[in-house]
């Protein structure tokens, strides 16, 4: 996560331009929960954004939409970069907002089986 | 036997005799002058009387077929394997090694080794590859010629890239003059090593019964010294038929006497032993070092001399996930001095390669340590590396290397250790390790957070199936005899690993396929050793030879395979995604979810049935999270009473 946060940190004026021009635009958890899957998100980050081995955790508290914009248009880490013409401004968006949808995850101490040893 | 006897009367002979008679007499009134006749002909014979020679060949007694005088060399080879105590021998029959089959199941009485009947050489090889890694000893399999030994390949490769002993004896019809004609000789060749050479330790064509019991024996040797790896006999299929002929000299069997383990040179353990014992940071990085219970106890000994922190590869279970001195690989960075014990990989180790296109397509390059970092290194494959598979991974300069092997050495570098750390340097290191202490706890609660994320989600997340796993299984002795298909690690992270047996490590090769049957293998020796065996199965593993279930059902070997079903090559899935998006192109799905030739779904496969129809319990696919529990804990029931059991359950990707 430190790296995913750094990363962002350098390309947070090129978000804010990408977003300036689709802020008018509602987005939706319903629309974006499809088009997590249908863009591959889970693939890495598991349907609900859970993460695992092989990329970090989205949900739930997703990082700031702006931040999460500019990492995945600009990333040069192990995660592809997706472009405008694979993934739309719309997309990201909606997807940025099923990711904020997603509930958070109940305290580890109230799971018995992750309680113990 | 092996020439073609000649017959005194051949069947096929006499139809084709019969045939043209018939034919003869069939065309005869067409040839007569054409006449009106009122009155049908004579009904003609279908066939004419055999002649009295024939009557004599169909009812008289044939003469005796030449018997084989005296024992059988086969038997001779029994005799030899047996000095050996190998208890098991996974196999798919042949005809090329008939003769030895023969002798195993009626001279040798099917025991010491007991033939198991396995649907695929890959999967008998992988067999003995499981079962070594929790007996810790090797088991030996039959392979047919060219295409057993085919078959067998990838399993073979798997061993030698996880150093893991075993005796692959393949059957080859050698002499041209004598060989069966059509498919033996298809399934004949010059020299049948020669395909597993690149990836054996050491292999031999026998040529009489004395230079056997030589092979035989040096090969178990051979294979059982460190580093270990497979070794490969061809063997003659006439030799294996031929009578003993001992030509005025009587069989022996060589005896054998274990080759002690190659330990590290005494100036260079002391060096390296210098440089922990001073270092602000040492760490120590693990892979295949602990060969025995023993090889965990003397880790950590030597962690706990210096209260280093321990990053375990997990080639094997080398050091207890409990222990507080176990820690992940970030502490690679800090660290000063680094000592590598059986690593596959050190450049990896001490090194980042990001698949992100850089560098002209093939991936940029990152140091994971800091420039004046001292390596040290202790691995017994250097002993044993050969050019043409690159299994010895990227080179990588160290300061200190011994070619050795580490558990050996282990008790030399801990006295060596022990003597090397200056008085004033011990307040530090006890301090280090409470700093370490307190890193494990905190760690521990950050990965339960982890495994919280998504717990009641369906399909059903990976941290969900590993500790529903466990608890149904953590009261037993139980063993984690293979984990495919990634789940994110979660056993390592957080069942309890103490023992040696309770993980197993992977393939070696990373070839697909290796879990199922490695699996069984090592379920097979857990049985006799009344220890309760459990496994994560992934579904694009299991399909590559899923006859071993009926192996298993058929030889009575509990086991229980939970599925870890995310129906795809998920590796691959995001392998085409990265090429996709790398080249600015939508990745194509088909009508699945993954990427078009990545998916195992439509039509989902369904496993429950695949081990139901081959002699196994089974349930699922498990897709609601409070199903799985319960769902578990029947087949564990199941397993206690003897049976294999499997669960299928639809999970996450990773």
């Amino acid at each position: 996560m430190s790296r995913l946060r750094l990363c962002m940190g350098s390309a947070a004026l090129f978000a804010a331009a990408l977003l300036a021009g689709h802020g008018a635009l509602a987005a939706s958890a319903d629309k974006g929960k499809a088009a997590f899957v249908k863009n591959g998100c889970w693939q890495c980050h598991g349907f609900v954004g859970q993460g695992g081995v092989a990329g970090p955790k989205l949900a739930p508290d997703p990082i700031p939409a702006e931040a999460f914009t500019a990492f995945v248009r600009t990333t040069n880490r192990a995660m592809p970069p997706y472009s405008e013409a694979v993934l739309s401004d719309a997309d990201l968006a909606d997807i940025h907002a099923y990711l904020a949808s997603v509930p958070k995850a109940a305290d580890p101490k109230t799971i018995p089986l992750l309680s113990s040893p | 036997m092996r020439k073609d006897s000649e017959a005194r009367f051949n069947r096929r002979k006499f139809l084709a005799g019969v045939a043209v008679a018939g034919a003869a007499t069939t065309v005869a009134p067409a040839a007569a002058p054409a006449a009106p006749s009122t009155t049908p002909p004579p009904r003609l014979p279908s066939a004419l009387p055999p002649t009295a020679r024939m009557v004599a060949a169909e009812t008289g007694t044939p003469p005796p077929i030449p018997q084989t005088k005296g024992p059988a060399g086969s038997d001779f080879m029994v005799d030899v394997i047996k000095t050996l105590d190998i208890p098991y021998l996974p196999s798919n029959p042949a005809s090329s090694f008939r003769g030895l089959h023969e002798s195993l199941i009626n001279y040798g009485k099917n025991t010491k080794p007991e033939f198991l009947t396995c649907m695929h050489e890959e999967s008998a090889a992988a067999m003995c590859h499981g079962y070594f890694k929790i007996a810790g000893k090797p088991l030996m399999t039959l392979c047919h010629g060219t295409v057993g030994l085919q078959h067998a390949a990838m399993a073979i490769y798997n061993a030698w890239c996880d150093r893991v002993p075993m005796i692959v004896i393949g059957g080859n019809d050698l002499d041209a003059a004598k060989r069966p004609p059509g498919v033996p000789t298809f399934h004949s060749a010059q020299d049948i090593n020669a395909m597993v050479r690149d990836f054996t330790k050491w292999d031999d064509t026998p040529v009489s019964l004395q230079h056997f019991a030589q092979s035989m024996v040096r090969a178990y040797k051979i294979a059982m010294t460190p580093p270990y790896g497979p070794v490969a006999i061809s063997l003659d299929a006439g030799l294996q038929q031929e009578p003993i002929h001992e030509n005025g000299e009587r069989l022996y069997i060589p005896r054998h006497v274990p080759t002690a383990p190659p330990a590290g040179d005494g100036n260079a353990v002391r060096e390296a032993a210098s440089l922990l014992a001073n270092a602000q940071n040492p760490v120590i990085v693990v892979d295949r070092a602990a060969r025995t219970e023993n090889g965990v106890r003397l880790l950590v000994q030597l962690a706990e001399a210096l209260q280093a922190p321990v990053v375990d590869q997990g080639g094997r279970m080398n050091f207890p996930k409990t222990h507080y001195l176990s820690a992940g690989p970030a502490v690679i960075g800090r660290a000063d001095v680094i000592i590598g014990l059986e690593l596959s990989d050190f450049w990896n180790t001490v090194n980042a390669w990001i698949d992100n296109g850089g560098d002209d397509g093939s991936g940029t390059r990152e140091s994971r340590v800091k420039p004046d970092t001292k390596l040290i290194g202790i691995r017994s494959i250097d002993l044993n590396t050969k050019s043409n598979y690159q299994d010895f991974q990227r080179f990588q300069t160290l300061d200190v290397q011994m070619a050795a092997d580490a558990e050996a050495t282990l008790p030399a570098l801990l006295d060596a250790v022990k003597s090397a750390i200056p008085n004033d340097r011990k307040a530090a290191i006890e301090k280090r390790g409470e700093t370490l202490k307190k890193a494990h706890a905190e760690q521990k609660d950050r990965t339960r957070a982890a495994a919280a994320v998504a717990w009641d989600a369906s399909p059903i997340s990976t941290a969900r199936l590993v500790m529903e796993t466990f608890a149904a299984i953590k009261d037993l002795d139980w063993s984690l005899v293979a984990s495919t298909g990634n789940v994110s690690g979660w056993p390592n992270r957080l069942w309890p690993m103490e023992k040696y047996y309770h993980w197993l490590g992977s393939s070696g090769g990373a070839g697909v396929g290796y879990g199922a049957p490695a699996s069984v293998g090592a379920a097979l020796a857990n049985r006799d050793a009344g220890r309760f065996s459990v496994s994560i199965q992934a579904d694009g593993d299991l399909m590559y030879a899923p006859g071993v279930l009926w192996t298993a059902a058929r030889h009575k070997i509990p086991l229980l395979s939970v599925m870890h079903n995310n129906r795809g090559y998920h590796q691959e899935v995001m392998h085409v995604q990265r090429l996709s998006n790398r080249r600015n192109r939508v990745a194509s799905l088909g009508n699945d979810m993954g990427p078009i030739g990545t998916s195992i779904e439509n039509p989902d496969i369904d496993y429950a049935k695949l081990a139901s129809s081959m002699g196994w319990w089974s349930a699922g696919p498990v897709k609601d999270p409070s199903e799985l529990g319960p769902t578990i804990r029947r087949a564990v029931a199941a397993v206690k009473s003897g049976q294999p059991a499997l669960v299928d359950v639809w999970t996450q990707p990773r």
